[in-house]
């Protein structure tokens, strides 16, 4: 897991080997084509590719014309430009009238980290996931990316893929199975489980290999796709190790940890520990450094983890 | 003096006078939607449904088809009484607007209503739309027309020029945009709420194609979408001078009649007054 390779170079070579074998494929971008690597694309096919220019909400309606007419558009631009500037732009004429628009929201999280807060993105799952009909992703890898890419094209409907600017370590190789809505165990334990999403799951499994040194036996869940969400797996975790720790590069307002906290408080509640950015706005600084101060750091998992099964072993004995 | 028939624009101008009191008649049974845009619109969309447009209603899905957007959206009612006449659906529908259940919504929404092309309502989306539809057309070697009715209100919005630019940009032949003129907006006279003189001058300077014409002259309708077809490597806008309100006298020009159902006595002067202009 030493390796690292940057999520958006692997979905900008994604597009280019998705545009090869399906000619429905379009490709928009809003003046950040360097940035988020859709570059790619236009280079083997710039028939297929448009260049709205700095015009999200423009480039968001201009994909459902598209999508109207028979075309698999995928929509790039800077995440919080995706969910904010052209949210009304997807809930309006992308998720209501449930049009195969493919979202592909770039530098998630804190991973354009030196620019800072204006282009950081902690709020976009928690408004992805609101809006009905939309199928909402985060991908973990590089590997995962160039997976999911196609499985994401040939899907009916509209899709929300959170994207990273960042190196991070590769996890799967590829043989990996991706499946919307369903999720993945990538180690077996029966303390605690901790749920990851996105590059928070290199982090988990590194936190997990800790929690094992201290005896405790931790079993790690991927959750790619936050919407829907794989109820199953989640209550079946929840089950077996009574304890949940949540792992996102996100808000802890709204989204994996709201969505699963959502799920046990209904179905099967057990003590439930979110790791992410508290509610605050980040700032400028290298992108580990940032993880570390604002609480997505392995150590905040393992302690998290700590706290989840003080609380468990407290709620049994009683 | 028009290139088309004086017989076609009689019979145009009949059924839009029929149209008009249909919308009256939808939004009193519904107590509820937006009569004034809905008649200042009507004469257009008659004209681009009954003549301009190559369409199927017995095959809504026709590929070949050409495109229409309501981009504003709350003028639904004159779109819904076109569709039922067409064939679309059945015009017993007419009478469940804006009721649980029904095929038509406050305003249009394509899973729901047969013939209605995308959903729209939320002002400033339809021309993007377009633009893909368009783009769409150019993609797939096709060459249908795509033609986007706006709100003059609807042109406070920054999106309509951020499609302006992009049209422009890729030299969209195929899409004609239509501007509903008729200077007034939900909350006054747009020379109060938000000034757009010189509109056409506005087009121009983003490198469209402009026409003006009275919005409710069916010969120079008819004659400005003829035209707009003709251009080449550009888009063309028309700028459709209308009255806001339409053919109901105490509805003409006043803000108030944006988004208002009349009231029992309204409704049947308003009636009596359309009714009484078709004789």
């Amino acid at each position: 897991m030493s390796k690292k390779i940057a999520i958006r170079d692997a979905f900008g070579e994604a597009l280019v080997d998705l545009g090869y074998k399906n000619n429905k494929v379009v490709v928009l971008d809003a003046d950040v084509s360097h940035s988020t690597k859709t570059i790619k694309f236009e280079e083997k096919f710039p028939d297929r590719f448009f260049n709205i220019g700095v015009a999200e909400a423009n480039m968001m309606n201009i994909a459902a014309g598209f999508a109207t007419c028979g075309f698999i558009p995928f929509v790039s631009t800077f995440s919080f430009l995706a969910c904010l500037r052209a949210g009304e732009q997807i809930r309006t004429s992308v998720a209501y009238p449930k049009l195969n628009v493919k979202i592909a929201a770039g530098y998630g999280g804190l991973s354009d980290s030196y620019d800072g807060t204006t282009h950081q993105s902690v709020c976009d799952i928690a408004i992805a996931r609101s809006i009905p009909n939309m199928t909402v992703i985060v991908v973990a890898d590089a590997q995962e990316t160039k997976i999911a890419v196609p499985v994401i094209a040939q899907h009916e409907g509209p899709v929300f893929f959170r994207l990273s600017r960042a190196e991070v370590p590769v996890i799967f190789d590829e043989n990996h199975k991706f499946q919307i809505g369903k999720g993945n165990i990538l180690k077996e334990g029966s303390d605690v489980t901790l749920i990851a999403t996105g590059v928070m799951l290199a982090k988990a499994l590194e936190a997990a290999d800790k929690l094992e040194k201290e005896r405790v036996s931790t079993q790690v869940l991927e959750i790619h796709t936050i919407k829907p969400l794989d109820e199953r797996i989640i209550l079946q975790a929840a089950k077996e190790t009574g304890a949940i720790v949540t792992a996102e590069e996100h808000s802890i307002l709204g989204g994996l940890g709201s969505a699963i906290a959502e799920l046990l408080a209904k179905h099967h509640p057990v003590p439930v520990e979110m790791v992410g950015i508290l509610d605050t706005f980040a700032e400028s600084g290298p992108y580990e450094k940032l993880l570390d101060r604002y609480g997505m750091s392995v150590s905040d998992i393992v302690k998290a983890a700590k706290r989840g099964l003080k609380r468990k072993n407290s709620s049994i004995s009683k | 003096m028009f290139s088309h028939s004086p017989e076609l624009i009689k019979e145009l101008e009949e059924k839009t006078q029929r149209f008009r009191v249909e919308i009256i008649k939808m939004i009193y049974n519904a107590q509820s939607g937006h009569p004034g845009g809905s008649l200042s619109a009507i004469d257009i969309l008659t004209c681009l449904y009954f003549h301009q447009m190559k369409i199927k209603p017995e095959d809504p899905s026709w590929e070949d088809r050409d495109r229409f957007i309501l981009s504003k959206g709350h003028a639904a009612p004159a779109l819904y009484i076109i569709l039922a006449e067409l064939g679309y659906f059945p015009k017993e529908n007419l009478s469940t607007l804006r009721q649980v259940g029904s095929i038509l919504q406050g305003h249009p929404d394509m899973r729901k209503t047969p013939g209605v092309e995308i959903s729209t309502g939320s002002l400033g989306n339809g021309l993007s739309i377009g633009i893909g539809m368009a783009l769409s057309t150019k993609l797939s070697k096709k060459n249908y027309h795509v033609y986007v009715l706006i709100g003059d209100g609807e042109c406070d919005e920054g999106e309509i020029w951020e499609a302006a630019m992009a049209a422009a940009k890729y030299k969209l032949d195929n899409l004609t945009a239509i501007c509903d003129f008729n200077r007034v907006q939900l909350d006054g006279p747009i020379d109060e709420i938000m000034p757009l003189d010189s509109l056409p001058e506005k087009w121009k300077a983003f490198n469209w194609n402009v026409m003006e014409i009275d919005g409710h002259n069916m010969g120079e309708i008819l004659d400005a979408l003829d035209k707009a077809k003709q251009v080449k490597r550009k888009p063309t806008i028309i700028v459709a001078h209308t009255i806001k309100g339409k053919g109901v006298s105490f509805m003409e020009n006043k803000f108030q009649w944006h988004g208002r159902a009349p009231n029992k006595e309204e409704y049947e002067i308003a009636l009596q007054e359309l009714r009484g202009a078709k004789e």
